[in-house]
């Protein structure tokens, strides 16, 4: 207790100093997110008029109320809308909390091997898991993939985790190239997969590799939603002592955290929820890269509004993505992966340009 | 128009496209006939032949033939359906073809109240009138689907006569190779592929047998093949640059099939749907390697 006390002393000051700023911050990711959400449940490739929608929403017969209307909005869009909101949320707080650890901007959940983990699992449940498994596998039904893709995330840290600790030490430097090795042999072996697959079984682990939302269902929102809980309060109970971190690891270290299991703690909690939301989405990218750089040149370096920030707009951006992925082609519908992507950037670089002139 | 108008205008639209039920008043079905959307080629050319395209209300991305559905909306690609683009509209049947997904789409219009069939797959004549008893069924057309049956039944009589026919006339069954080519991958097809099925139905011998599926080319693997022709989509025709082109691919001038310049381009949906069209595209695919 006394530990954090002196590290959450040395942070206080500059909390104070940039309060203003982070509730303007607050107050308009907040507004984007309930538009976001408010504009993700009205529109969509069914069409439900306004009035039919309240009517829809509260599961009151009202006139013209059909129970078509009731089930789009209550089991399709409802449900895919909030696991929008979690996932988004998820990816973009694993990768504020590892750009925190490796104290480097370009970090994301994809640079550990979670994602390359993943698809690595989700693609042998694909190619080979009628086979390897048979009556396992389709006692698992709908979640053989998910399952799968989660497994192989989590092995996937392990993993990387046992490569980068010596003598009860992980080396931040070993858990990135330990991961950028991980991400080569799980490209290397998805390859192979992807060459004994056949037509069928290739289609598919391209359109998972390419993220969707489509599998947002109440037990899916549910799962994800608890995933990103866990994750969550960890994540925030270390905020502090990640600031410290943001010193360098021996400073960090004096300041009175335990740097070690810091790292274990934040992996851990880093895989969770990713691993979960990877699972049911499949990759989506950007957000965990981009989401928290964003609110860091907004916000400043602050732990405790990264965080909380990273999360709000990662939401913002992977409902607005989905919700253009649902209609700009409707009735059919583009992979989100791709949208993310296509949104993002272009505020991203918005952002670094006028940021350049700051450094000249 | 300034960049900021035209941005509004696409809100606009994208706001609009979401608000009004616009798609329904497009397409109407007949009163009294079946909302259907189907999804699959072969499973559409089915619908078609059966004569109940006006009940059609949307296809997926792979349903081209015939040319009249050009004006239906399309749900998208057969593998990544979207749950609300079909709802939207409002079907009573989907018919979907054994590839059709994700498997919790399938799951979610079917808790909707829409009757989801799944049409069998599969690369022969039988699976073809396994397809169409399960269409017309679907769509409560038994009779007409008796009638189709009858008639392609006949068709395909004469089509193996045609086989048959040419088949006698050589020694040997010609090696055939089949390339597919999108954008810069080209593959060629070895066993358990529609293309190894309808080669093998139109008297040809697959040159690739020893291996599965589809596989990128590769120059020596060509060599050894030695097909005697080969045939190639029109898509991927075009895609290499014409007959030219195909033969310039790496390995292929030093085959049987590169030194006579035998190079066959079908169109892909026609040659391996395996629809309605199957006893035609047998016929022409043999009669292609008899010449």
């Amino acid at each position: 207790m006394a530990q954090s006390l002196s590290v959450r002393g040395l942070f206080r000051a500059r909390r104070d100093g940039s309060y203003a700023a982070a509730s303007t911050g607050y107050a308009l990711l907040a507004l984007a997110l309930m538009m976001a959400v408010v504009c993700g449940v009205a529109l969509g490739a069914y069409a439900i008029p306004l009035p039919r929608l309240g009517d829809a929403l509260l599961m009151r017969a009202g006139e013209g109320l059909a129970a078509a209307d009731v089930h789009v909005l209550w089991s399709i869009r409802l449900p895919r809308v909030l696991l929008a909101v979690i996932c988004g949320a998820a990816l973009a707080l694993g990768g504020c909390a590892l750009q925190g650890l490796f104290r480097n901007p370009l970090a994301d959940p994809g640079l550990i091997g979670l994602s390359a983990g993943a698809a690595l699992a989700a693609a042998l449940a694909i190619v080979l898991g009628g086979q390897l498994f048979g009556p396992l596998a389709r006692s698992f039904g709908l979640y053989l993939i998910p399952a799968a893709a989660l497994l192989g995330a989590a092995l996937a840290a392990w993993l990387i985790l046992r490569l980068a600790s010596h003598h009860g030490r992980t080396s931040v430097l070993m858990l990135l190239l330990a991961g950028i090795a991980i991400n080569a042999l799980c490209g290397a072996i998805i390859g192979g997969l992807q060459f004994v697959a056949n037509d069928d079984q290739l289609r598919n682990l391209t359109f998972w590799t390419l993220g969707s939302l489509a599998q947002g269902r109440w037990p899916v929102v549910a799962i994800t939603a608890a995933a990103l809980g866990l994750g969550g309060v960890v994540l925030w109970r270390l905020r502090l002592q990640l600031d410290a971190l943001n010193l360098g690891e021996s400073a960090a270290y004096h300041l009175g955290v335990d740097v070690q299991r810091l790292k274990l703690w934040l992996l851990a909690a880093v895989t969770l929820m990713v691993g979960v939301s990877v699972a049911f989405t499949g990759i989506i990218g950007f957000i965990g890269l981009v989401a928290p750089h964003i609110v860091r040149t907004w916000l400043g370096p602050s732990h405790r509004h990264a965080l909380l920030a990273s999360a709000l707009l990662g939401a913002v951006l992977l409902v607005s993505a989905d919700l253009a992925a649902r209609t700009w082609v409707a009735p059919a519908e583009m992979p989100v992966g791709v949208l993310t992507s296509l949104l993002g950037t272009p505020f991203f670089l918005m952002l670094l340009a006028r940021r350049r002139h700051g450094f000249d | 128009m300034s960049a900021r108008r035209i941005w509004l205008k696409r809100a606009a639209a994208l706001l609009g496209t979401g608000l009004l039920p616009l798609s329904h008043a497009a397409h109407p079905a007949p009163p009294g006939l079946t909302r259907v959307v189907s999804v699959g080629g072969d499973v559409t050319e089915i619908v078609c032949a059966l004569g109940a395209e006006q009940c059609l209300v949307g296809v997926d991305s792979t349903s081209t033939h015939p040319a009249s559905l050009n004006g239906l909306p399309v749900v998208g690609y057969m593998r990544a359906l979207s749950a609300e683009g079909v709802l939207s509209l409002a079907p009573q049947v989907v018919l979907a073809a054994s590839q059709a997904g994700p498997p919790v789409v399938l799951r979610q219009l079917a808790d909707a109240g829409v009757k989801v069939v799944r049409v069998p797959a599969g690369y022969s004549f039988e699976s073809l009138l396994a397809k169409l008893d399960v269409v017309a069924e679907a769509l409560a057309l038994q009779h007409a689907g008796e009638a189709l049956a009858a008639e392609l039944n006949a068709r395909w009589q004469e089509c193996t006569a045609l086989v048959a026919q040419l088949r006698a006339r050589r020694a040997q069954a010609p090696r055939v190779m089949y390339i597919m080519a999108h954008g810069n991958a080209v593959m060629v097809s070895g066993t358990q592929t529609g293309a190894d099925a309808v080669i093998g139905l139109a008297g040809g011998r697959n040159a690739l047998e020893a291996m599965e599926g589809y596989k990128p080319l590769s120059a020596e693997a060509v060599v050894a093949a030695a097909p005697d022709v080969i045939v190639v989509s029109r898509e991927g025709l075009e895609m290499a640059g014409g007959v030219e082109g195909v033969l310039a691919m790496p390995g292929v001038a030093m085959t049987p099939a590169g030194r006579a310049g035998r190079v066959e381009a079908f169109d892909a949906v026609f040659l391996l749907g395996f629809g309605p069209r199957l006893p035609e595209a047998v016929s022409a695919l043999a009669t292609a390697l008899g010449r």
